[in-house]
């Protein structure tokens, strides 16, 4: 048993923080201290710069265009991304369609997509939910029936995110209605440039659009783009979860929220004094520290478990890391609004305060923070609510 | 002991929920809030009918009497409704200037603001202030007919659409001491005066006043010189008050929705309302939503307690009941929404932005418990 990392991780981790400071553009840079949010042209050319140093994958295998690192080397390029904070990966396309293409597709589907989703030259976004399918995914009734070469796809997805951004979605349909709900899905790869798909916005609590309903109306998709078998999709969707909650719990990202959190409380003028000296902060900033030491130190010993299982088999305790990841981006999300205190009353959109122009260094970099609370809602709702994992830890793992 | 309405407070109640059954449906309220100044005068209008506006003003001052339970009454309605009207800012907070200041224009401003046809707000919240009531660094330059202001408000609410605003500045003492504030009657026409309106996150009007050079008569003051912090204090606590009863609407809203949703949101093939685990969760937002209510009573009660040291811990207590109430039950109702509950789009995600607001207007849980913790220590 050994915490500490060795002396070649450390300076592995000396590498990717260079190699950030040195790469990240300017201006994706000043939006992450803004509260601001990546624009999709921001996440195309940050992870255009990490695949040509074939970094944008850091968990693939190497035949697939992997860098062949550790687990610990993957954790810890991770935890440099979110707190430098730099835009992730885009998820969709690197923890979710791509191990379910190398682990399932076929050989052409592996040569054709597994460049381009690591490039970002296909965007995948993740039709699953739909109306009447959310916690209870299995229960999904978007068609897709086989006519000659083609399914044909008819249905609604709902909650889509980044649809509007993505040209592609993997996507869980239906083929067959009888028996066993879980055991009648297909999980297929769609060109979202096909005729008859609608994507329509859905404004978030936030105010802004990073969600959609998309709409099939007899959408002609090739057999050729089911990935496995038909009727296997849910195994599919399965690994595929468990793969996302084990990258969910976003440490980084919990710690960059605290560290400015700290930061702007420095700013922050309490009847006593400053807020960054202020007992109550202090001690609320210790304990979500506390949590998310603990919290970085649960997420190595899964991924350690998975490695030496290496069943492919998705982890019930991952559950675990969604469930306080999702608890700690929602109270680090929170401490920041909280400093922001009464200018958090103001909505800003984008870096912009309603009275004057503001700047990162300034109080008024508190701006925004009660719209990014009101959004961190969505981390205990999205990737399996916080109660269905609960379900998951007490069935799956307690017997009850 | 008696925890029911009298047969007038019942009346007012009936009336005011009426009001709200009729006009205030969420797509009136839409429409409301696409108006020009974000709210419907029409509205002020129907309050004005009702009487709500000359609320909690003394008869011989031009009102129609009413206690600050009256005005609890409304509030609470409100929140169900979720109204967008600037009552708050210019009936409650406004108005509390009148109430508690005296001074030769205040008869005339309470007739004109009880028959709806002058708006008031505070401008008093300052940008490095955050949550200390005394934070004035607004400057006044006497001058030999009066007076010249200078500095900048924020989280003006209905600033925009206010006739007068009344502005705390310093005319003596450092940033935060309670001496030395004094309150200015601006008319927001004047010379130097900008208003510029903003959304605030719960979709109400705000704005930020600049103070440049604005020139005063001597009878602009209101109240006493350098003594306005006790009026400024007042009218806070009535606020605040207020607030606790709106929270409360709220709270039995999110409740109310919650649980038609749970019972009818078809899930694993079933009602989600089956899951006891849901059941618990909304039976514990009714614990919360019950505790709040119990405190907005006592808030109403002793808003009016003239020992500063009383009212101001009974309402420091209220504030944090309130918003813990409130952080809960707004975080569950959207939580067991699932997806719906973070959309713009959906009632209790506009509800749960105006409980979030709630629970920062006026001091927030922490700054509340740091202030009865600072009575306790130095009685
Ligand atoms: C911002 C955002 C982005 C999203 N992005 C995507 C995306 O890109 N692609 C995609 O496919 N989906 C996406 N989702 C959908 C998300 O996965 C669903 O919202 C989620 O599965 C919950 O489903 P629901 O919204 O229908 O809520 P419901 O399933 O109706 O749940 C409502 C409430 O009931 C609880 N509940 C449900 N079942 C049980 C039970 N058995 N026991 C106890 N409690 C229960 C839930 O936990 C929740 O609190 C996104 C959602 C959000 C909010």
């Amino acid at each position: 048993m050994d915490l500490s990392y060795t002396p070649a991780e450390l300076s592995f981790r000396e590498e990717v923080r260079a190699f950030i400071r040195q790469n990240l553009p300017d201006e994706i840079r000043a939006k992450a201290g803004l509260s601001a949010y990546y624009e999709a042209a921001d996440l195309r050319a940050w992870q255009r710069i990490l695949n040509d140093k074939g970094w944008a994958a850091s968990h693939w295998p190497v035949e697939y265009g992997g860098p062949g690192w550790s687990a610990v080397q993957r954790y810890i390029f991770m935890e440099e991304i979110l707190q430098a904070p730099a835009p992730e990966p885009l998820s969709f396309n690197i923890n979710m369609v791509g191990p379910v293409v190398y682990t399932f597709g076929s050989q052409e589907q592996k040569a054709h997509f597994l460049p381009k989703i690591r490039s970002l030259d296909y965007w995948f976004c993740q039709g699953f939910s739909e109306p009447g399918a959310g916690s209870d995914l299995a229960s999904l009734r978007t068609s897709a029936i086989r006519d000659g070469d083609d399914y044909v796809i008819n249905g609604q997805k709902i909650w889509t995110s980044t649809a509007h951004d993505a040209n592609w979605m993997f996507c869980l349909v239906r083929t067959n209605t009888t028996g066993k709900k879980q055991e009648g899905i297909s999980f297929v790869l769609i060109d979202m440039a096909t005729p008859g798909i609608t994507v329509r916005p859905i404004i978030t609590i936030d105010g802004e659009h990073h969600t959609n309903e998309v709409f099939f109306d007899n959408v002609r998709v090739p057999i050729a783009n089911r990935v496995g078998e038909e009727n296997k999709g849910w195994d599919y969707a399965k690994f595929l979860l468990g793969n996302e909650r084990t990258g969910i719990a976003r440490v980084g990202l919990s710690k960059g929220r605290l560290t400015r959190a700290k930061r702007l409380a420095e700013l922050s003028q309490t009847q006593e004094g400053k807020l960054s000296d202020d007992p109550f902060f202090r001690r609320r900033c210790i304990e979500i520290e506390v949590e998310l030491k603990a919290l970085e130190i649960t997420a190595l010993r899964i991924i350690d478990r998975q490695r030496k299982r290496n069943d492919g088999q998705p982890d019930p305790a991952s559950s675990i890391l969604k469930l306080r990841g999702a608890e700690t981006q929602q109270a680090t999300s929170e401490l920041v609004a909280e400093v922001a205190g009464p200018l958090g009353l103001a909505y800003t959109h984008g870096g912009k305060a309603p009275w004057r122009d503001f700047a990162a260094d300034d109080l008024t970099a508190v701006l925004g923070a009660v719209p990014n609370y009101f959004l961190a809602r969505a981390a205990s709702i999205y990737g399996g609510a916080s109660e269905i994992q609960k379900n998951i830890i007490s069935k799956a793992i307690l017997g009850l | 002991m008696d925890f029911d309405l009298s047969s007038e407070q019942s009346m007012l109640k009936d009336s005011v929920h009426r009001l709200m059954t009729q006009r205030y449906t969420q797509e009136a309220r839409q429409r409301f809030m696409a108006e020009p100044e974000g709210w419907s005068r029409d509205n002020w209008r129907q309050f004005a009918e009702l009487g709500l506006l000359g609320l909690g003003f003394d008869e011989d001052l031009g009102g129609f009497g009413g206690t600050m339970v009256d005005t609890m009454i409304v509030l609470e309605s409100f929140g169900r409704g979720l109204v967008i009207e600037p009552y708050l800012g210019s009936v409650v907070l406004g108005g509390g200037i009148l109430r508690h200041a005296e001074f030769g224009a205040r008869a005339d401003m309470i007739a004109a603001g009880a028959d709806g046809s002058r708006l008031f707000a505070l401008a008093h919240e300052e940008e490095g202030a955050r949550y200390v009531l005394s934070h004035v660094s607004t400057k006044v330059r006497r001058t030999a007919g009066g007076f010249v202001l200078e500095g900048r408000k924020i989280n003006v609410i209905a600033g925009d659409s206010a006739d007068t605003l009344f502005v705390t500045a310093r005319t003596g003492g450092g940033i935060r001491d309670q001496g030395g504030i004094s309150i200015f009657a601006v008319s927001k026409d004047q010379a130097g005066v900008t208003v510029e309106p903003y959304r605030a996150i719960d979709g109400s009007r705000y704005a930020a006043v600049t103070l440049a050079g604005v020139t005063l008569p001597e009878s602009a003051l209101v109240g006493t010189i350098d003594e306005g912090f006790a009026v400024l204090d007042r009218a806070v606590s009535d606020a605040l008050a207020a607030v606790c009863g709106e929270a409360v609407g709220l709270m039995e809203v999110m409740l109310h929705t919650v649980v038609e949703y749970l019972k009818t949101r078809n899930q694993f093939g079933g009602p989600l309302a089956r899951f006891q685990a849901l059941q618990h969760r909304a039976a514990e937002m009714y614990v919360a939503t019950e505790q709040a209510r119990s405190m907005a009573i006592y808030a109403a009660m002793m808003a009016g307690e003239p020992d500063d040291r009383e009212r101001r811990r009974a309402l420091s207590f209220a504030k944090v009941q309130i918003g813990k109430s409130l952080h809960f039950v707004g975080q569950q109702a959207v939580q067991l929404s699932g997806g719906i509950g973070v959309t713009d789009e959906y009632i209790v995600g506009q509800q749960f932005k105006r409980s979030t607001a709630i629970e920062r207007q006026f001091g927030d849980v922490d700054h509340h418990l740091s202030l009865i913790d600072a009575i306790d220590r130095h009685s």
